[in-house]
């Protein structure tokens, strides 16, 4: 035991001895809270439009008002004519341009219809049909406003209530997906590194010689990292809750509970990936593709799960940040109990025990 | 120029010696492009809803038909009360509760109008946005259809939209996120790998020899750039032929265009490398820093959320990240065919930071080293 507790010293002597990777280490949970969840969101407002308005009437004048009143839009008028459309959709100045045709007003009230024709940006589809739809709600609401003498017929009015996060911000969906990445790196890339780079060195040597035994050397590589993750998980519970206004609804214990399950198995996974690598440039592009990249790709937090091909959606369910993420997203945002975690709880459990007694068993203790 | 080219070929032999590598590097990235763009389909569709029909009638029996029919909604299941529906959303059975109150075919005939109630699980927003703006089309196309089958009159003057999309008609997401993945790639190949290559000549001690020979440090330092500039070039060149063979995206704009870009973002990405480099002891060190960047630039450069809708002083710092004007340079070039003209303020500002980048790092490495 004095043994033990001598070389995880030595370790937390190695890890913090390094202020540069330490300061990574907590500089970038820090800087990814802060910067997405103030920046990042998917509300769409104030689009750059550009208006061309041939008939100038009454008509035209109270739509381009009410456009203007939204908070949607932003409307450039510089444009003259429709040539100069493509120019400053190629320069990315405008997101959409809304034409009033010659005798719109003329029309609307003679003929009783007009058609307002807008052109939309669609190289980003779903940011082109969102303003699309916010346009055609203004021109509804014009309409509603014609007929209010002749009391339109027969509305069926939705009423909309967007639940946990009416503004649309970024920040709940992206904190639980910071966390899982962040608690990712630090485990994984930091203990694959770590331990490959004594074999890099040569130092492993010398440890495989001594009577330590190996199940040791694993223990004391990995408690720097237990702890750094813990202490980066209260960082950022800490900050979002301060900052983003996204307390932990839930309760505090079963979060890092289920926390320390995810950690302990992304350690097995770095300790997995330290087996077979040689150098630690290898070990970290491991890292990288073999854990990383999946975990961006396949966790459901920057890309949805449910439209991927089928085969992508299989291989979802064998990344534990998948299911770290659910009671993450469950626990903190939604504050609901044990009872409605326990499977995504089960399953992190046996792919920690599985991972952890894989690694073990092949950890060698030669070199050759 | 001579010390340059023996340089060149120490360097390019190391890199091609290495297998480990050289396969990591080629192949990695071809394995993403091929598997990125397939997962990052943000077209919303089968929105699950949950469904609470209080009236029973047969107005709102079509009312929910014609909802899922409409291919972007999927019925996740009737339940009996508004509450159960919630409870659906809160345990992600479904992402939408709609509620149809009793009598609503009663109310409709009776006062010409009734309220459905709709709540919208709002964590992923554009998802949430999508869907209320889908539902509420769906019910305004629903009130249309009512007034003709009972034959109401409706002789008010209606202003129609007539919308079309340009550039993406289609509106397919390949076209969109292929291009911005692409440079996410070569942004991680090459940055990284150059600030590592150096730190592995301090930590294993070579970089002392080169420093006591008579190579000036401006040479070496272009011995280094250059072949992983070659390497960006051919990872480009590659991504550039998957998104043409596997998702048929042929940039509307000229080649030309897009690789003297290229070659500018390169330019300001080593610079960064290069200067990552020259504050690091250890390779472990490089890592950590360069992944910093990497991962910040990628997540804020505009791949996954609009740069737009960002405010002012997040804006302000996204600009001096190399990686979102080339993102934006790659995404107009490719689908709306911008020329020179067009993307001049994101070359210069590209050519600027990739300037201030290596002066910063050449300086720094001379007092190092």
């Amino acid at each position: 035991m004095k043994q033990l507790s001598t070389f995880i010293r030595k370790e937390f002597l190695h890890v913090f001895r390094d202020r540069k990777t330490l300061l990574m280490l907590f500089g970038l949970p820090i800087a990814q809270i802060v910067l997405f969840g103030f920046a990042l969101s998917n509300e769409i407002k104030d689009s750059r439009i550009a208006l061309l308005d041939y008939s100038k009437d009454a008509v035209t004048t109270r739509l381009i008002g009410k456009i203007e009143a939204s908070h949607y839009f932003d409307i450039r008028r510089n444009l003259a004519s429709g040539e100069q459309l493509n120019a400053a959709f190629k320069r990315g100045d405008i997101k959409m341009a809304v034409i009033f045709p010659q005798n719109f007003g003329d029309d609307l009230i003679h003929a009783g219809k007009a058609t307002v024709q807008v052109i939309a940006d669609a190289s980003d589809p779903n940011q082109a049909t969102t303003i699309t739809n916010y346009f055609e709600s203004i021109v509804t609401d014009y309409n509603a406003e014609l007929s209010q003498n002749a009391q339109q017929p027969l509305q069926i009015r939705p009423e909309l209530q967007m639940l946990y996060n009416p503004e649309l911000r970024g920040a709940p969906n992206f904190v639980p997906g910071v966390m899982a990445l962040v608690l990712m790196l630090v485990c994984t890339m930091m203990t694959s590194v770590a331990i490959v780079r004594e074999k890099e060195l040569g130092t492993m040597e010398i440890l495989l010689v001594s009577p330590f035994k190996p199940i040791y050397i694993i223990i004391s590589k990995l408690a720097p990292n237990l702890v750094i993750s813990i202490v980066n998980l209260f960082i950022i519970l800490a900050l979002s809750d301060i900052f983003l206004d996204l307390p932990v609804k839930g309760s505090v214990a079963l979060l890092v509970g289920c926390s320390i399950l995810f950690i302990l198995t992304s350690l097995s996974i770095g300790l997995l990936l330290s087996i077979n690598a040689k150098t630690q440039q290898a070990a970290m592009m491991g890292s990288l593709m073999g854990m990383m990249l999946p975990t961006m790709l396949l966790t459901g937090f920057l890309f949805p799960i449910e439209n991927m091909p089928v085969a992508l959606q299989v291989l979802s369910n064998l990344v534990p940040s998948r299911w770290y993420f659910i009671i993450v997203k469950r626990v903190m945002l939604k504050g609901l109990g044990f009872s409605s975690v326990w499977k995504e709880t089960l399953i992190l459990t046996g792919m920690c025990l599985f991972l952890f007694g894989i690694s073990l068993r092949n950890f060698k203790i030669r070199l050759q | 120029m001579k010390t340059l080219r023996f340089l060149l070929e120490k360097e390019f032999r190391q890199l091609l010696r290495n297998r480990q590598l050289m396969r990591t590097l080629l192949l990695a990235p071809l394995i993403q492009l091929i598997l990125l763009p397939m997962a990052a389909d943000y077209t919303v569709k089968n929105i699950a809803i949950a469904v609470t029909d209080n009236d029973h009638s047969p107005s709102s029996q079509r009312l929910i038909a014609k909802i899922t029919a409409s291919g972007y909604f999927r019925l996740a299941g009737y339940t009996a009360s508004y509450p159960q529906a919630l409870k659906m959303v809160e345990e992600d059975k479904a992402d939408l509760a709609l509620q149809i109150p009793a009598h609503f075919e009663r109310d409709l005939v009776r006062e010409n109008a009734k309220q459905v109630y709709v709540a919208i699980n709002a964590i992923e927003g554009t998802k949430a946005n999508l869907g209320g703006a889908y539902l509420r089309s769906i019910v305004s196309d629903f009130n249309d259809d009512l007034r003709v089958q009972w034959a109401v009159i409706d002789d008010a003057p209606q202003v129609t939209v007539a919308s079309s999309n340009w550039y993406n008609p289609f509106l397919r997401f390949p076209l969109y996120m292929v291009p911005a993945i692409l440079v996410t790639l070569v942004t991680a190949m090459v940055a990284m790998q150059s600030a590592f290559n150096i730190v592995q000549e301090k930590e294993s001690g070579t970089i002392e020899q080169i420093n006591v020979t008579p190579i000036r440090k401006h040479i070496f330092i272009i011995g280094k750039m250059i072949p992983f500039l070659v390497l960006g070039i051919v990872l480009f060149t590659m991504g550039l032929l998957v998104g043409r063979l596997l998702y048929g995206i042929v940039p509307v704009g000229s080649l030309l265009v897009l690789y003297v870009s290229l070659v500018v973002y390169l330019f300001a990405m080593l610079g960064l490398g290069l200067l990552l480099a020259t504050y690091s002891n250890t390779q472990m060190q490089a890592m950590s820093l360069s992944f910093f960047f990497i991962n910040i630039f990628n997540m804020m450069s505009g791949v996954f959320t609009s740069v737009d809708s960002m405010p002012g002083w997040a804006q302000a710092i996204v600009a001096t990240f190399p990686p979102s004007h080339f993102i934006k340079i790659m995404r107009t070039v490719v689908l709306k065919g911008s020329g020179f003209s067009d993307i001049m303020p994101q070359l210069w500002a590209m050519a600027a930071i990739g300037l201030f980048l290596n002066t910063w790092a050449v300086l720094n490495y001379r007092k190092t080293a």
